[in-house]
This record gives C-alpha cells, structure tokens and sequence, in this order.
C-alpha cells in the first residue's frame, strides 16, 4: 500500500512484519548458537586441562617427554608428528589433485569423466578404520620393502633433504602415515578442484586457447589463478581432515613418543593417535589433563590454519584489487 | 519499422548509396586471406553450416551478419579452429590460409591461433595485471626482452586506444577496468601477438554505446594492419564498419558481397527482408 501523506494512520505490523520478525530471530538464534557451542567447547577443554596447564606452563609445547608413570608430559612428538603427516599429505595430494581434476575437466573422453569422478569420490566414502588396516597390512610392507629402500637411494643422497629419507625402512612411521593421509584427502581435494575448474567461464578459457596457449598454459596460467579461492578451499579442506584424521593413523605411524631424529622413516605418534591409543586408559587427573591439552592444541593449530587460509585469500584479494 | 529502411540505414552509416560498389565487385577485389570451399560444420548430426564457400579479403573488414541461430558465430569459430576443443564438433570442406588447408589434422594449433586471434561477446580479462595480459600470449610465441616486452605492451595498448587511460595502473588487476576498457584490453590482447587474422565475435554486444563507438573506431583503424572478420547483431554496425557483409540464414550463405551494395541493392528478398528489419 502507498503511503499518502494525507493518511492519518500509522500502519502497524501485520502479519507479514510478523513473520520477517520471527524469522529474523530464529536465524539469528541458529548463527549466535554455533558461535555459543564453539566458546562452551573451548571453555571445557580448558578447564578440564588446567592442571596440565598450570603444571607445564608453555614447557609442554616444547618437551618430548611423555611418561604417564612419572607425570612427565609434553606435547612435542604429537604435534610434531600431526604436522608432519599432513605436510607430507599436502605435498602429495595436492599436485595429484591437480592433475586428475584438469584431466576430469579439459582432457578426459566423455564417457570416462562421469565413471572416473564418482571412483575418486567413492574414495571418499571408505570408511578410514579401512584406510587403516589396508595401510597396516598391504601398504606398509610394501613400501618398507620397495618403496623407502629406493627413497633412501635416490632421494637419501640429496643433501639437506637426505636426512629425511635416512634410517631402517620398517614400512611404518611418519612417511607411511603421510602417504596413507595422501590418499585419503586426494577425494576432496580433487573433487573441489575439478567443481571450480568447472565453474571457469569456458570463454575464459578460449580467450587463453584463441592465443595459442597450451592446455597446461591455460590451466596453469589462467583457470588456476582465476579459481584459486575455491582451490585454497579444498586444499584447507583436505589439510583440515588430514590433521584431524585418527584411526588410518593411528594403526600406520607406529604409535612412539620418541623424537630421534629427522628421519621420516622412524616411527611416531600424532596428537589424535596419542588421545586415541591412551584416553580409555588414563587415570584421572594430570594425564587425562595433558591428554585435553593435547586435543587443546590440535583445536588451536587448526584454528591457525584455517585463520592463515582466509588471511592469504584476503592479502591476494587486496594485491589483486590495486597493485598500483 | 517501414518499408524503405535501407537507404536510410546506409545515410546513417555515413554511406553515399551513390557510390555504392556495382554488384560484379562482389568479394572480387582485393586478395583473400582466408578463403571457404564447401565448407561443412557439424554439431553432432546438427549441420550447423551449409556448403559455405566464400572469400575473406585481406586488410578488410568481412561482417557476418544473420538471425541467431543462423551459424554466423559458428563460422567465426571454425576459423582458428576453437571447436577442436569440443569433442563432437567437426568441420568438414577447405578452410584455405595461404594455401594450406587448416582443417587439416595436422595443422599446428597453437601456431594457427597466434596467427588468427580471436575477441569474444563478453571481455575476459584473464586473472592477473593489466601488463600480464598483454604479455601472456606474446611471452608464449616469442621471446622477447624486458624492453621489447614493454615496447610490445605499449604499442599494443595504444594500437587498442587504451594506453592513456592504463598506462600509469599497468599493474592493477585486467578485471578492476570498466567493461569497454576490458574489451580494448581484449584486443590489445589479441593484436599483440601480432596475427594475420583478427575474429571478432559480437565484440560489442555487452557494452554501452560509447564504448562500443570506441571498438568501431578501432575496428576501421585496425584494418590497415589486420584482416578482420565481425560477426554482429547490429545492422548499423556492420555497414559502418565492414567492406564486406554476410548474410547467413540456417547455416547457409545467404548473400554476400560489397557492404554498401548488401544494405543498399541486396540480390535477395530474404536479405533485404532482414537488414529492413522486417524479419529476424
């Protein structure tokens, strides 16, 4: 109804103000719960590891001591074995990713795109207990048979990295467990990708092809800039899942909390592994407190990540709008 | 619209219907860049383009004109070749560039499109700064030296009538340019790898009608240095700025010849029928 400056009455709410005003609040409700739910989450957890905090102090990050027995405990070999596996993960899965969503989008026959996206989206949906035990069982002596002697004797010699590749090839430990971790996130990473190198206007494309660009050039060049938020995104996403994953780790990394050296052969431990092997067994008190703390610090590295991902995306947003 | 439209439309083009060419001069002058021999294209079992033979003069303007739907972009795309990228499209007849047939298997691609670029509706400005885009097709073809790669950037941009407004923002972002600078950056863009052949795929049709005087303008200068094809919807258009027009209906050649002599004594009824804006 328009208003005319003649009316003397002021309309009041009617239903349909009462409506927008009910939905306005309930949605409000639904974002302010999640933001609630994560406080009382953080809350908790640093109540119930206060006294692992009060105990250690900031020592905890840096001691690589963990002895239930004595009430000695120290994050380092967790965490360090939680980076490590999913910086090995990244390495690996992210070119891999690459590769098979620009073969998914640009190269693939027709009738082999559908079959070959739903495969490496099935990859997806087995479950990581299995992950688990096929890594235990088939993978490891695999690679400790074949694949890390001949790490050992081409990458081994490298030096500065050599060191990485050092030691007895046992299978088992940090590398495997990267590998393994690979292969798991190679599903999100890659089906990310592929749905925004999808969503490239294909005009985009053809400008760059209508110059006498090669397929590489296009995508490396012109489709990879231009969906690199989306990319960012499932790379988050599958670094997010490798940090957070449990039981495929917990059965290939070899389960000590020992730092030896830098060797990525030698057997570790990662902070999920750690909760998942020594929760049901601990005492109350100091190690459950540490072993809180533990899952404390994992909440906070991924709080990181996912913080360091949007700041890098806003920085290329800025250096994108004006460079000038 | 009135009956006795295309008289008017050729004063409004700025064209003496006396002069109009005699019809006999129809594609004859002139050498031909590329030339159409029976040429056939499929979508798929859709023929999209019927028996088409005909010749694209060198350092001219060839305007494909028709509805939509009636093959004229098609064409344009079939001549770098762009629907290779497409596994169910195919071309079937003689496309000849100097002398060799480039419908031919073996005809290197990429050499092909840096020799025939190509502008499309809409600009698209690739993700990276205004610099980047122009240098992105040259570095590919050439290898050239920070001075020379600026000279080329420079020469390109002005060529495009863009350098003044970009050449203190080389580093901004192509996209941060309004749309008609976009589209000149397109151009520059496809005019500095320095091809034979110049496509222009309704280069104006998303632009509002200052930018699009600015892409005419260009269009009549580029033609001392390029041969250009320019498909458009816009009859004005294509006789202000062409030497040659096209007149495709269903996928086939309806008319062709001299730009004043289609708009002014077309051959047909169906053409005249079309450019009086009576049908289409």
């Amino acid at each position: 109804m328009a208003a005319s400056p003649t009316s003397a009455s002021v309309p009041g709410p009617n239903r349909q103000g009462l409506q927008d005003l009910i939905f306005k609040w309930t949605t409000w409700f639904f974002a302010v719960f999640v933001l609630l739910v994560m406080a009382g989450i953080i809350v908790s957890l640093v109540i119930s590891a206060w006294p692992s905090i009060e105990r250690f102090g900031f020592g905890f990050l840096t001691s690589s001591e963990w002895n239930p027995p004595k009430e000695r405990f120290g994050a380092l070999v967790p965490a360090y074995g939680t980076i490590v596996t999913s910086v090995i993960a990244l390495i690996i899965a992210v070119p891999v990713s690459f590769g098979i969503a620009l073969f998914l989008t640009e190269l693939s026959p027709r009738w082999l795109k559908r079959p070959l996206g739903t495969a490496i989206e099935l990859l997806a949906a087995i479950p990581s207990i299995v992950y688990g035990m096929w890594g235990l069982l088939v993978f490891a002596p695999i690679f400790g048979q074949y694949v890390q002697p001949w790490l050992t004797a081409t990458l081994g010699h490298v030096p500065g990295i050599g060191i990485l590749f050092s030691g007895p090839p046992i299978g088992i430990g940090l590398l495997c467990a990267g590998v393994i971790l690979a292969i798991m996130i190679i599903p999100f990473i890659a089906s990310v990708m592929r749905d925004v190198f999808e969503l490239t206007p294909p005009m985009l494309k053809e400008s760059a092809y209508g110059l006498g660009a090669t397929t590489w050039e296009v995508m490396s060049k012109v489709v990879l800039p231009y969906t690199r938020a989306g990319t960012i995104g499932g790379i988050m996403l599958g670094l997010g899942r490798a940090l957070g994953e449990t039981m495929a780790v917990t059965f290939v990394i070899g389960n000590t909390n020992l730092l030896q050296s830098f060797s990525l052969y030698q057997s570790g431990n990662s902070i999920t592994s750690a909760l998942a092997n020594e929760f049901s067994e601990a005492s109350p008190g100091l190690h459950t407190a540490a072993l809180i703390e533990l899952g404390l610090i994992l909440f906070i590295i991924t709080l990181m990540v996912l913080a360091a991902s949007k700041l890098m995306l806003s920085r290329m947003a800025r250096a994108e709008g004006s460079k000038s | 619209m009135n009956m006795n439209m295309n008289p008017n439309i050729l004063v409004a083009a700025g064209i003496d219907p006396a002069r109009a060419v005699p019809p006999h001069a129809a594609g004859t002058a002139g050498t031909p860049a590329l030339s159409l021999r029976n040429f056939n294209f499929y979508y798929g079992k859709f023929h999209a383009i019927k028996n088409v033979s005909m010749d694209i003069q060198e350092k001219r303007v060839t305007a494909f004109i028709g509805p939509s739907g009636c093959g004229k972009s098609t064409l344009l795309r079939a001549l770098n070749r762009m629907y290779d990228l497409y596994p169910d499209q195919r071309a079937e007849g003689e496309l000849l560039f100097h002398g060799g047939n480039l419908l031919d298997r073996h005809v290197d691609l990429l050499d092909l499109r840096a020799r025939i670029g190509m502008v499309f509706q809409k600009p698209t400005p690739f993700p990276m700064s205004i610099y980047d885009n122009i240098a992105f097709g040259v570095r590919m073809h050439e290898n050239l030296t920070r001075a020379e790669m600026d000279e080329r950037v420079e020469w390109a941009l002005s060529k495009a009538a863009l350098w003044n407004e970009v050449k203190d923002i080389l580093t901004r972002n192509g996209a941060s340019l309004s749309g008609g600078q976009q589209q000149r950056l397109c151009i520059a863009r496809g005019i500095a790898v320095k091809p034979e052949v110049l496509l222009l795929d309704e280069p104006t049709s998303a632009l509002d009608p200052i930018s699009t005087a600015k892409i005419e303008e260009l269009v009549s200068e580029l033609k001392h240095e390029f041969t250009i094809a320019i498909v458009t919807h816009n009859m004005q258009q294509a006789a202000r700025v062409s030497d040659f027009t096209a007149y495709m209906y269903l996928g086939e050649l309806m008319e062709f010849g001299v730009t004043s002599q289609i708009f002014l004594k077309p051959a047909r009824k169906e053409t005249e029928d079309y450019i009086t804006g009576r049908f289409g």
